[in-house]
């Protein structure tokens, strides 16, 4: 299928058709970082953008090599040394990009919602590296792309995501990914960290580790984000890890074959013991090398986008 | 209405195929450091006939690639459609081979350029040469071809059409005019 939409905004907004479309793109990119020399000349001649409102090493590191793969150049501008500083809108900074006649901006922020609201003023590519609590669709496109490399499919899975639900975009993009590729979601927190209406999502909700990890043929445990603790509604680390926390004891009673996936950076002996972050049913480095290839995939078709009806020659 | 004509059938095919794979061993004095690589979609069913053809002829086991060029098209930024990006399978040292590399059609030589583009970004062979089924002239980069199953002049508004059993179901090379 040919891809027409110039952003990538979040996965609720993308058919099954179009996610397909990007993991298989992904798929055919993925060769390239196998090469001697990693490069193709597909986007020379392009330029991207990183504007990042929000720390993030991994994500922009993976965009900026994935955009560097492709050809095209890249610039990073972090917000602490932007004229952000001196109040300037988000639609300001991102029109002065598009005069500068760059081509993809690659946008994480902390507002929910801000990525949207960007593209639309715009008529160059955004790219949602993770907006608020709304969306991180590469994060999620990478998660589902290693789990149908391990398991050869998503549609008929358990996947079970394990963390704080509430506060987190990567699990809203997960939702909506596997979801609408066929896979069965059970997200499993503390009932403080889940967002008022989860069930409508179209997952089941538990708060019972063992129960939800019975049947998962993965589990995509959630970085508990500490840093954002605004006091009560927390739980206890040590609390968190006891009731919640995925160790080998608990993989035991599950699937033989559980993939245990992680968004990184890993809080060791919080979200999952050592033993099973460094364990054989990890996969959290391939996701690292993976998200490569959907990031490439993803600016790939974005920065190529085709009229929605093109008028054939 | 398309007029179409056939060209080459299923013998012709495998007879073109067959002189091929006689003509690269002569050329190469052997396969000894020949492998092939396939441009996709239909040299890649092309170069695996010629691989078993070669194979058989020698009873040597030879290397055979596939090759998506897509990514160095020349008019990827050009509104012409979406291309979709396949996969690239080269999981074999290029490095002071005697590479061939194949196709279907040689027309524009534009395809073939992309290709040695990407070739090179694998290493560097000690020789690449051309194998196509049908040239049907029109060149727009000097370039040609070593092997060459049928040259069918052809006028710019026809379309040569190559149907391969694998993918189309028939062994067939049909001109076709546009009106």
């Amino acid at each position: 299928m040919a891809w027409t939409k110039k952003d990538l905004l979040g996965l609720e907004y993308l058919s099954r058709d179009e996610i397909e479309a990007i993991l298989d793109t992904a798929d055919s990119f993925k060769e390239v970082s196998s090469r001697e020399i990693k490069k193709v000349p597909a986007l020379r001649g392009k330029t991207a953008v990183n504007l990042f409102y929000e720390p993030s090493t991994r994500t922009r590191v993976s965009f900026e090599v994935a955009a560097k793969r492709l050809s095209a150049d890249v610039i990073n501008i972090a917000s602490e040394t932007s004229s952000v500083r001196k109040g300037e809108t988000l639609i300001d900074t991102g029109k002065n990009i598009q005069a500068l006649k760059a081509d993809i901006i690659i946008m994480r922020h902390n507002c929910s919602g801000a990525v949207n609201m960007l593209a639309r003023h715009l008529d160059i590519s955004v790219v949602n590296a993770g907006d608020g609590w709304h969306e991180h669709p590469t994060q999620a496109l990478l998660d589902i792309f290693t789990l149908k490399e391990k398991l050869g499919k998503i549609a008929g899975l358990n996947v079970t995501i394990v963390g704080d639900i509430a506060h987190s975009r990567v699990a809203r993009s997960n939702i909506w990914g596997l979801t609408k590729l066929g896979a069965k979601v059970t997200v499993c927190a503390p009932k403080i960290l889940f967002p008022v209406g989860i069930e409508k999502m179209g997952v089941k909700v538990s708060s019972d580790i063992e129960d939800s990890l019975k049947n998962a043929d993965a589990v995509n445990v959630l970085r508990m984000q500490f840093e954002r603790d605004e006091g009560a509604a927390f739980p206890q680390q040590l609390e968190y890890f006891k009731t919640f926390g995925i160790t080998c004891e608990r993989l035991e009673k599950a699937k033989k074959n559980i993939v245990v996936m992680h968004p990184g950076p890993i809080n060791r002996g919080i979200e999952m013991s050592s033993e099973v972050a460094d364990g054989s049913s990890a996969v959290i480095l391939d996701q690292v090398t993976n998200g490569i290839a959907v990031r490439m995939a993803v600016l790939f078709l974005v920065a190529t986008a085709t009229d929605p009806a093109p008028p054939r020659p | 209405m398309e007029e179409k004509v056939k060209i080459l059938d299923k013998e012709a095919i495998n007879r073109a195929i067959m002189r091929i794979a006689h003509e690269i061993i002569e050329k190469n004095k052997g396969t000894e450091e020949v492998c092939l690589v396939g441009i996709r979609s239909r040299g890649v069913f092309i170069a695996k006939r010629l691989t078993e053809c070669i194979q058989k002829i020698e009873g040597k086991q030879l290397f055979c690639g596939v090759l998506d060029i897509t990514l160095y098209r020349d008019d990827l930024a050009l509104a012409s459609g979406q291309p979709i990006v396949r996969k690239t399978e080269i999981d074999f040292d290029i490095n002071n081979k005697s590479l061939v590399l194949v196709d279907d059609v040689l027309y524009t030589g534009r395809t073939i350029r992309a290709a040695l583009d990407a070739l090179v970004d694998f290493g560097r062979p000690k020789s690449i040469q051309l194998a196509v089924l049908v040239d049907r002239g029109h060149r727009e980069l000097p370039i040609r071809a070593d092997f060459v199953g049928k040259n069918i002049p052809t006028s710019n508004k026809e379309a040569v059409e190559v149907h391969l059993d694998e993918l189309d179901g028939a062994d067939e090379v049909l001109i076709v005019e546009k009106n």
